[in-house]
């Protein structure tokens, strides 16, 4: 056996860890202290310090969302998680620089190897940190602003403070609130007027640490007429204790603008992934979330779009795999706040042994905005009779001049479907690999290839010893 | 003898099999040797479709008497996969469909896995055109999800197609010619032709149009699960201008 199958925990083949050198490294527990030492340490603005400072009153103050899971949220031991760990001393501009251990790992996950082919900029963060920033020159020249969050505050403090909270406040929700107290890296990318970017830039994040919190905190800005396509990748160790990612994503796309935001989540299934992610989208714009959750314990995440400006067009396209232990609490919400914007909400999930997925939307049409079109889809593909699918759908429609429309459907894999494939060659697992890969296969194809690629792979590995 | 085992390429013999308990085939008996070509007829509901789904492995077919033999192996010990690996091939009389796979997808992987030496990418794709341009199909087809939302014709087209990559040496064809217009049909002729120079053939049909174009050693007359009558191609021209009453009198 090669080190690389040793390595391969359960069905997951990410799970590998490295040695936990840290820098500095925060004891477990949070208080007030640890996020005003957080901002000291980054040597924040005082107006930062002091919103960390409010968010973490509210975040002790709010009580647990009592919706989604709420025995696992319950679960979680705010005191057992470490709230800060740096790794490298800085943000290297070449990946020779990068400490050993860390290079190797992202060279695995095959980052800078992808960065070389087809990206126009690459964050890498690990643990509280990005380790690794790039961006390329051409895309400088035209004054693409694209850095890690903490580099942004030091460097755009004006544009950041303007931004900053006013798409998702600190009060927004729990989790929000502790996002905005404790935040630690994430990407701060602006794209200037009319400039479009054309090749995607990508940040992934890589938790490494036992019992680490990662709380990356993002904002895209994207100027009157640009475009950029922003891809996010993730990955943790397999461990028997839980890792919590919470992060906040806020998208900013200005009259005429368009922002393609594509995530592919796979957390191993130790990590609780509690991300709030919104955008508003002013006159003519377009945000699309293209946003595919396969791994975590428990994820909670609504992908969300307010459209503000006329003309404006959300697109929402999620897929979720649950599979054992794994609970997929995802969905969209678009608010239609203009008259004459359109939306797009595409949502498919997969339950696998005993996992369960939950699709949890709303769709608002205020009683001003007139002539609004909305399509909601909701697929959901039941592998077993152990697991679970859950639709949570809410429409709140102020008007008669909009027009709504609203598909769901529940289906098992037939055994026909499987039978045909297996005539022709496929083994069992192979044909429901297949199958599964087709269901998903409307989101697949909106990723850039490699990616695809990738996740049809991670797909068929889970289809392994499957019972039709 | 050991030549006789070489060229017999299916025996089915006093043949049982029930689905969901109740008796469909009630004892099948057939020889298929290589370069033979069987055509099986009957009315809607004899057992035709059965007998071909059991002899593929359709695990809702259950077997309670008799047995299946390929290339003098018994076939239950082998799974529906390894059926295909072993060069057993069925034309669904209807194909199911898989949405988001495209046919292309499907047919490299297919072959792939079917064949000992997965085809190498160009020397695949020129096989593939070769294929298609023997059909008539546009090349579209390959970016279309596999069955989903295809006319009769097409799935039928597909299924030929299939059976040209996989080079099966028995090949079950259940109504491969229903809903095919004539054109379509000798396309399709031609191709089984093609397969059958080397292999074993059951052909379910209820009509003699294709048998006109792809000639039966033999014609078997199925009726309540069992095979009533067996003859040569005369067999089927009766039973297409008299129907099977008079068998059923006989029987
Ligand atoms: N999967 C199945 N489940 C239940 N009944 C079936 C199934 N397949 C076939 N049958 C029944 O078995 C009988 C023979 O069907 P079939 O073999 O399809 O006939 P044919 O192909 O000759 O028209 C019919 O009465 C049909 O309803
Ligand atoms: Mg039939």
């Amino acid at each position: 056996m090669s080190d690389e199958t040793q390595e391969i925990i359960g069905d997951y083949r990410y799970g590998f860890h490295d040695p936990e050198n840290s820098t500095i490294r925060f004891d477990k527990g949070l208080s007030e202290q640890v996020v005003r030492d957080i901002s000291e340490l980054k040597d924040e603005p005082e107006w930062m310090t002091e919103i960390r400072v409010k968010a973490f009153r509210h975040f002790t103050e709010r009580v647990m969302p009592e919706w989604g899971n709420c025995d696992l949220l319950n679960m979680i031991d705010f005191e057992n998680i470490t709230y800060f760990l740096r790794s490298s001393d800085q943000t290297e501009k070449s990946w020779d620089d990068v400490p050993d251990d860390i290079k190797n790992t992202f060279d695995r996950l095959g980052i800078p190897e992808a960065e070389q082919k087809w990206l126009g900029g690459v964050t890498a963060q690990y643990e509280s940190e990005a380790v690794y920033h790039s961006i390329r020159e051409d895309l400088e020249e035209q004054g693409v602003i694209f850095l890690d969050m903490d580099s942004g505050l030091k460097q755009y403090p004006e544009l950041v403070k303007k931004y900053f909270g006013t798409v998702i406040p600190h009060s927004d929700n729990k989790f929000s609130a502790l996002n905005t107290a404790v935040w630690s890296g994430g990407s701060f990318l602006y794209i200037p007027k009319g400039v479009s970017v054309e090749m995607p830039v990508q940040a992934y994040f890589r938790i490494n640490a036992k019992n680490m919190g990662q709380f990356e905190r993002t904002l895209i800005i994207a100027d009157e007429g640009s475009t950029v396509h922003y891809v996010e990748g993730c990955t943790a160790p397999s461990y028997s204790t839980d890792s919590l990612h919470s992060a906040v994503v806020e998208l900013i796309a200005m009259e005429g603008a368009k922002i393609r935001y594509s995530t592919v989540q796979n957390w191993s299934s130790n990590v609780y992934n509690l991300v709030t992610k919104r955008a508003v989208a002013h006159k003519n714009a377009t945000v699309e979330w293209v946003d595919g959750n396969i791994g975590s314990k428990l994820t909670m995440k609504y992908p969300s779009v307010l459209l503000k400006g006329e003309g404006a067009h959300a697109e929402v396209i999620s897929v979720a795999y649950a599979g054992k232990g794994q609970h997929q609490d995802t969905g969209a919400k678009v608010h239609h706040l203009a008259s004459n914007t359109t939306s797009n909400i595409l949502s498919k999930s997969i339950s696998k042994d005993g996992g369960r997925s939950s699709y949890r939307g709303l769709l608002q049409v205020t009683p001003k905005s007139t002539g609004c079109r909305s399509k909601v889809v909701c697929d959901a593909l039941i592998l077993d009779g152990g697991s679970r699918s859950d639709t949570y759908p809410t429409m709140e429609i102020g008007n008669s001049t909009s027009d709504l429309e609203h598909e769901a459907s529940v289906s098992k894999v037939s055994s026909d479907q499987l039978f045909y494939l297996m005539s022709r060659g496929f083994t069992e697992d192979e044909a429901m690999g297949l199958i599964v890969n087709g269901f998903f296969e409307p989101f697949t194809r909106e990723l850039p290839m490699e990616y695809a690629v990738e996740l049809n792979k991670l797909l068929e590995l889970e289809m392994e010893g499957s019972i039709g | 003898m050991g030549e006789r085992m070489v060229d017999e390429i299916l025996r089915v013999e006093n043949l049982h099999v029930s689905v969901e308990g109740t008796p469909i085939l009630n004892g099948v008996n057939l020889i298929i040797n290589r370069g033979e070509i069987h055509a099986v007829m009957g009315r809607n509901g004899a057992g035709k479709s059965t007998l071909a789904n059991v002899v593929m492995g359709h695990p809702a077919y259950v077997i309670t008497e008799g047995s299946i033999f390929y290339k003098g192996q018994p076939l239950e010990e082998l799974e529906v996969f390894e059926r295909a690996r072993a060069g057993m091939f069925l034309s669904f009389q209807y194909p199911a469909s898989i949405p988001g796979v495209q046919v292309g997808t499907f047919l490299k992987k297919s072959v792939a896995s079917v064949r000992d030496e997965p085809p190498k990418g160009r020397a695949f794709r020129k096989e593939l055109n070769a294929a298609m341009e023997q059909l008539s199909m546009d090349k579209s087809f390959l970016s279309r999800y596999v069955n989903d939302g295809f006319s009769g014709g097409e799935k039928k087209r597909l299924e030929i197609l299939q059976m040209l990559l996989l080079q099966p040496h028995l090949a079950l064809l259940d109504e491969t010619d229903s809903g095919l217009d004539i054109d379509a049909l000798r396309i399709v002729a031609q191709g089984i032709n093609e397969v059958a120079v080397n292999s074993g053939c059951l052909i379910i049909t209820h009509y003699q149009r294709l048998l006109d174009l792809v000639k039966p050693d033999f014609v078997h007359a199925m009726i309540d699960g069992v095979i009533v009558r067996t003859g040569g191609p005369e067999l089927a021209l009766r039973l297409e201008d008299k129907g099977y009453e008079w068998l059923d009198v006989a029987a």
